[in-house]
């Protein structure tokens, strides 16, 4: 097996004495210090915080506006433009889900829903927060794109039978959404 | 009253009270101040770390105003009524400014109160022992880290002597004519400490760290005694208080710029004082086991080192106990090569002739101004060198500082002897 040796820099023998070196790398810091103490870190201009270095003083200061569109937060169920339940109870995300977090009881639909022709949906959707990782699966294996991860993540129980999110506060926090799912509509 | 001032008179014409009652009072104030130096150098740390990182560091802690609720007052916003007692109207500026501080919630303390808080959690978490350590040694260990450096700090002078009518106090607690070398003694004492430590948590990382640390602060021992010896010979005198008296009269170590401090010898002494400075705080930053240079729990290699079956309040121990080493390492350096509590440029002798206890304070002072700055530069090399690799370490310690400390002595001699 062949294999190409790296090259390694030459020290000279100021590197070596190491003073001069370490010199630098004070100076260096301590421009670091400076800066942040000025309040003029690098990059800060960018970051538009308050106050030293470039943190953000989290409850004063907050990220919401600079979220990302792929920021993961809570699930949340969505309704389609129509209003109805676009959940149809397949509980593939309830068994993808890797911290077991999503907890499905599959119902009949409601008769005074605007589309019939789903066969199942939710008698009851639960999401226990505190199990809840975030981390998307439910919304990938989802063939009906019915939930969906917001861009809330300040979740803050007291309590753990708080923890557990029911339908109705699902479809709540989701909302409506257009589009992307014709299946069930006339267009089909 | 009369009584009890001839008491108290008769009391401290007693030269062994008089002693001993000087002595505890010194003790407890030398005590606190180590103590109050280890949370601040915590502190110091902690924020020093952020501020060259970028970040603001713990800046939080402070006193919560809800306490003044549970303790009985009704008032919700005592910001609020401040300002009204003194026709400030809230919108002002001092008002805004109050609110930036937010002295409305709490009185700030720019997180001082962390290293406080972090030590009163430690002391109320669960404490854990497991079940396979050897228990007598796993229980001394931490009080054999801790222990040394509060002890040294013995015969470190914080201030010049104060004549008063029952006789002369030495601002130091324990004034020996052997200083350096009881430092030395007893810091090398808290070596069982990390070793004892590392042994009785019968578990191959922490024994890993504690022989690192064994060998470590054997080697630079050694380096760290030879490399005085320069100094030792330039003051002639082993007695740390005169040592200081010295360079206040003469001009410091490494500020020769009053006194005989102008004289040819002492600037031709900065080569060999130099290199002697140069390798005493690297071997003080390897004593006290601080970046780069903490062999002994570097994470990546020994998941925690020595200490890591510990918790809680011992873990505590070992936690202090390095930082107290970093105070009492730093009050070394700056009292052999930077004066120690002398203000300088004369201004001991002047402030003296005006008043002693004046003179005192203005020296504790210094003292501690010149030791925190020591501990920021601790803090800032930390925060600025990687750690170096073991048998680099070892071969810094043994093949480069011990011969150039050797040399050293001799250069150091020469010129004793030579220029004039």
């Amino acid at each position: 097996m062949s294999y190409i040796p790296i090259k390694r820099p030459k020290f000279s023998l100021l590197d070596k004495i190491y003073v001069v070196e370490l010199v630098k790398g004070l100076i260096i810091t301590f421009k670091h210090l400076a800066l942040s103490l000025m309040g003029k870190s690098r990059g800060k201009k960018d970051f538009s915080n308050k106050g030293v270095g470039i943190c953000m003083q989290f409850p004063e200061e907050r990220w919401d506006a600079r979220l990302p569109e792929y920021y993961r937060g809570a699930p949340t169920l969505v309704r389609g433009e129509d209003g109805r339940e676009r959940c149809v109870s397949c509980q593939l995300c309830e068994f993808i889900c890797p911290a077991r977090a999503i907890t499905i009881t599959p119902g009949e639909v409601d008769p005074n829903s605007s589309c019939q022709k789903q066969e199942k949906a939710p008698a009851k959707f639960e999401i226990d927060m505190l199990r809840c990782i975030y981390c998307g699966m439910c919304q990938e294996a989802c063939p009906e794109q019915a939930i969906f991860l917001s861009k809330e993540y300040l979740i803050t129980l007291t309590d753990r039978k708080k923890a557990i999110r029911d339908k109705e506060t699902l479809y709540r926090l989701g909302g409506m959404r257009k589009g992307l799912v014709n299946k069930w509509n006339q267009y089909k | 009253m009369d009584a009890i001032c001839n008491w108290w008179n008769d009391l401290m014409s007693n030269d062994i009270w008089f002693y001993l009652l000087t002595t505890a009072v010194k003790l407890v104030i030398m005590f606190a101040l180590i103590l109050a130096f280890v949370v601040l150098s915590v502190w110091i740390e902690r924020r020093v770390a952020g501020w060259i990182q970028d970040r603001p560091g713990p800046n939080r802690a402070g006193l919560p105003l809800f306490l003044l609720q549970r303790f009985g007052s009704k008032e919700k916003q005592p910001l609020k009524d401040v300002l009204h007692f003194f026709g400030i109207p809230e919108t002002s500026r001092i008002a805004r400014l109050c609110t930036w501080l937010r002295l409305d919630r709490e009185i700030p303390t720019f997180g001082l109160m962390q290293p406080c808080l972090d030590g009163g959690k430690l002391f109320l978490k669960q404490e854990t022992t497991p079940s396979y350590v050897r228990k007598l040694y796993f229980i001394v260990a931490p009080m054999l880290v801790l222990g040394p450096p509060m002890v040294a700090a013995a015969v470190l002078p914080f201030a010049s002597c104060v004549d008063t009518i029952y006789g002369s106090i030495s601002m130091c607690v324990a004034n020996l004519d052997i200083g350096p070398l009881w430092i030395f003694a007893i810091s090398g004492l808290s070596v069982y400490g990390l070793t004892l430590a590392g042994w009785s948590s019968n578990s191959k990382y922490p024994f890993l760290g504690g022989l690192r640390a064994t060998a470590q602060l054997i080697s630079y021992e050694v380096a760290m005694g030879l490399s005085v010896i320069p100094l030792l010979m330039m003051f002639g005198t082993l007695n740390l208080q005169s040592i200081v008296q010295y360079q206040a009269d003469n001009g410091w170590t490494l500020l020769p710029l009053w006194g005989e401090g102008l004289s040819l010898q002492r600037w031709v002494m900065m080569l060999p004082l130099g290199i002697s400075f140069l390798i005493f705080v690297t071997c003080v930053f390897a004593e006290a086991n601080r970046t780069p240079f903490d062999m002994a729990e570097c994470e990546t290699d020994l998941v925690g080192g020595y200490h890591t079956e510990y918790s809680s309040m011992k873990f505590a121990s070992f936690f202090m106990g390095e930082y107290a080493a970093m105070v009492i390492g730093s009050a070394v350096v700056v009292t052999l090569f930077l004066g120690g509590w002398s203000i300088g440029f004369g201004a001991d002798a002047a402030l003296a002739s005006y008043s002693q206890w004046l003179a005192v304070l203005c020296q504790t002072l210094m003292f501690i101004v010149k030791l925190l700055a020591f501990i920021f530069f601790f803090v800032w090399v930390r925060w600025t060198l990687p750690r170096f690799r073991w048998d680099q370490v070892m071969k810094l310690g043994w093949l480069v500082f011990l011969e150039l400390t050797v040399a050293n002595i001799f250069l150091t001699a020469a010129v004793l002897y030579f220029v004039k």
